[in-house]
């Protein structure tokens, strides 16, 4: 039992570490990835490459003054980067990497998990929103509950088809459905656009960035945010594009399964198909507008969350005609 | 009619917030601050403050020379800057009676269109910006360069050229300036499509464009919009066509116009614009002579007789106007400058009423008021 609290304690302390780099350079693939979609070069000057920018600027944001606005609520203005941050980077947790003991926790419900901890960390949004006493952030932190309302439903909607042919919310039988059968991304493509759609929304990048659209609100829920409590909230935000991108390579894309037969090397697989989405997302943010909060909200509830129940009724048809596949 | 200076928090009302949107706003593009009223999203009231980048232009102007005042000009619509001097020239050259020769009014007349180019893209750039596209500002920035290295080589400087002159320009154009020039119609000609792809074709865009701040005609015309933005709600009104000068008469182009009044249609008349502006210097690089005046019969002091005049040009925002009162001295009794923005921001109460906060953004970018024009 202790043994086995520690195997966890150690998994849970090097996947905190792995995403924290990957944030790291997140950072620095998002700043030169756009930098090519934009003709211009983006940071090249520290390290080669521009390699230790990250490092740059973590040191630039420690020594940063730490404001806090006079109108502030102090507790909750305290406690609500420190939301966003937990419950973002708890998100991964349940999410596998490679077979059997390569994830912090296999559980039953695994899905629902996510589900539940990166939907809490909303509450960081909204908090901050509140809690900064100032009216831009307020507006940020009610489109972002907003657009929870209309995303979340879609999201949950698109997922349901996929648990129901696999027949288990536990991640590691979705991606061993998956080695057996072949790809959700084929079997599930319907689900798959309304979910990566829905979970663009989620990781609030463009289209739906409207919750910090700088030109409307500043810097949205964190325009009174500075220094280290900055950070969070940036880290929090990169972790729910990273922590999605791989959700969506785990649903619908076999995970951590070697594709074509291939050798299993744990990590890399799921790396690589996290790193298309990741691209992706990019892609989109390099080249769309952003929508209206309420024309997105309308596009959920109008088109996204009607297709996905349809489509889930045509899942469960076939499902109960053929048994499980 | 005035109206109201501020916005009061009605007592007792809670669900009404009080937003003072600028003067420091990543989207006021300057210095407007606009306080307003929002009910949720939706925008109750809104009055627009200005004056926060006033350089007491018209009063300096007074105490400076004819030649001095052309430099001042400039720095009215900065975006455009090189239109700018042009009605305050032409003004003076009419009290002056100097006659301008052909070549001198069609070189003005590249750089003119030139710069409208260069002002619709930044533009565009800022716009696109403003409705969450991060790209297409560092594309149009990039065209526009070329038309600024363009008029680095002739005039030596950039933004801010200070090249035209009483009954001409400053000197001759430089020797690669026409295939300069050509080089980079062809080059804009071959972007154009991307920019009607990405922008105007994009269902993203078209949704938050079409049927957004619509302006009626008579709203228009009432509140004495220009340029753009009063083509946009179905006048064909055009300086270039009501009162042309330079050698406007001899081209050909169109003004581009649609009836609905919405910032989708603001935003197309613009593109049509530049589209005309390519056709127009296409034209006039056909006419120009490679040599020949650059430069009319000018006195080396510029005394005008006494009188006034008012001169006008369509600059890229629309209907620049300059009045000229002379004394016969070396400096004129009182410059008064008429400009389209300052005109096209009393439009703010307007559209920005009825719409939600996310619009107003794009109401505003469709506008495209730069601020050292509405203030000076």
């Amino acid at each position: 039992m202790l043994w086995q609290l520690f195997v966890t304690a150690v998994k849970a302390l090097v996947l905190i570490l792995a995403l924290l780099f990957t944030f790291a350079y997140i950072t620095w693939i998002m700043r030169r990835g756009l930098a090519r979609f934009q003709v211009r070069l983006g940071p090249n000057r520290v390290g080669p490459a521009g390699l230790l920018q990250p490092i740059a600027d973590a040191v630039k944001a420690i020594f940063k003054e730490d404001l806090t606005v006079a109108r502030a609520d102090r507790v909750l203005y305290w406690l609500a980067p420190l939301i966003a941050f937990t419950f973002a980077l708890a998100a991964f947790a349940v999410i596998p990497v490679g077979p059997d003991g390569w994830v912090v926790a296999n559980l039953d419900m695994g899905v629902l998990y996510v589900f539940a901890v990166s939907e809490l960390a909303v509450y960081g949004i909204f908090l901050a929103g509140w809690a900064s006493g100032s009216k831009y952030p307020l507006m940020g932190g009610l489109r972002s509950i907003a657009a929870l309302v209309g995303y979340e439903l879609a999201l949950g909607m698109a997922i349901l088809p996929v648990v129901l042919m696999a027949g288990s919310l536990n991640l590691q039988d979705i991606v061993a459905w998956q080695q057996t059968h072949g790809y959700f991304i084929l079997w599930q493509f319907p689900a798959f656009l309304v979910y990566f759609v829905a979970s663009l929304a989620e990781m609030s990048r463009t289209p739906f960035d409207f919750a910090e659209a700088e030109q409307e609100l500043v810097a949205g829920f964190h325009t009174e945010y500075a220094s280290m409590k900055f950070v969070s909230f940036y880290i929090a935000e990169l972790l729910h594009w990273i922590t999605g991108s791989a959700l969506i390579a785990t649903l619908f894309l076999g995970g951590w399964a070697a594709p074509f037969g291939l050798p299993q090397i744990p990590v890399l697989w799921l790396f690589l198909k996290w790193a298309i989405f990741i691209f992706l997302v990019l892609w989109i943010w390099a080249s769309w507008f952003r929508t209206r909060y309420d024309q997105m909200i309308r596009f959920a509830w109008g088109v996204l969350l009607p297709a996905a129940t349809v489509w889930f009724l045509i899942t469960a048809y076939y499902v109960a005609k053929g048994g499980a596949l | 009619m005035r109206g109201p200076t501020t916005v009061e928090p009605v007592p007792g009302r809670t669900d009404e917030l009080i937003i003072n949107m600028g003067p420091q706003h990543p989207a006021t593009h300057g210095v407007l601050k606009v306080v307003i009223g929002v009910e949720g999203e939706r925008i109750t009231r809104a009055v627009p403050h200005i004056g926060f980048l006033h350089r007491n232009h018209e009063k300096i102007e007074e105490a400076r020379t004819y030649p001095q005042i052309i430099t001042y000009t400039d720095r009215m619509d900065y975006v455009s800057g090189l239109q700018n001097e042009l009605p305050f020239i032409l003004a003076v050259e009419d009290l002056l009676g100097v006659e301008v020769p052909p070549r001198a009014k069609l070189i003005r007349t590249i750089f003119f269109e030139l710069f409208r180019i260069a002002s619709h893209l930044v533009w565009l750039g800022t716009g696109m910006l403003d409705l969450g596209a991060i790209t297409p500002f560092l594309y149009t920035f990039r065209d526009r360069e070329m038309i600024l290295e363009i008029t680095e080589k002739t005039a030596g400087a950039r933004m801010l050229p200070n090249y035209f002159t009483f009954g001409g320009v400053r000197r001759d154009v430089h020797p690669d300036f026409f295939k300069d020039v050509a080089h980079f119609l062809d080059f804009f000609e071959t972007r154009l499509p991307d920019y009607y792809a990405l922008v105007l074709d994009s269902p993203v865009f078209q949704a938050r464009a079409v049927g957004v701040g619509v302006l009626s005609r008579e709203r228009a015309i009432a509140r004495g919009a220009s340029g753009p933005v009063i083509r946009a709600s179905g006048v064909a009104y055009d300086v270039r066509k009501a009162e042309p000068y330079d050698a406007y008469p001899e081209l050909e182009f169109e003004v581009p116009t649609r009836p609905e009044g919405d910032v989708f249609a603001r935003f197309w008349v613009r593109f049509k614009e530049m589209e005309e502006s390519v056709k127009i210097i296409r034209q006039a690089l056909e006419k120009t002579p490679k040599t020949g005046p650059y430069k009319g019969k000018v006195p080396p002091r510029v005394k005008p007789k006494p009188g006034a005049r008012y001169r006008a040009v369509e600059i890229s925002r629309g209907h620049l106007g300059t009045y000229v009162v002379s004394d016969g001295s070396e400096r004129p009794l009182r410059v008064k400058h008429r400009s389209p923005s300052f005109a096209n921001l009393q439009l703010i109460p307007d559209l920005f009423v009825g719409a939600r906060f996310a619009d107003a953004i794009a109401i505003l970018s469709s506008l495209d008021p730069v601020f050292g024009e509405v203030d000076r």
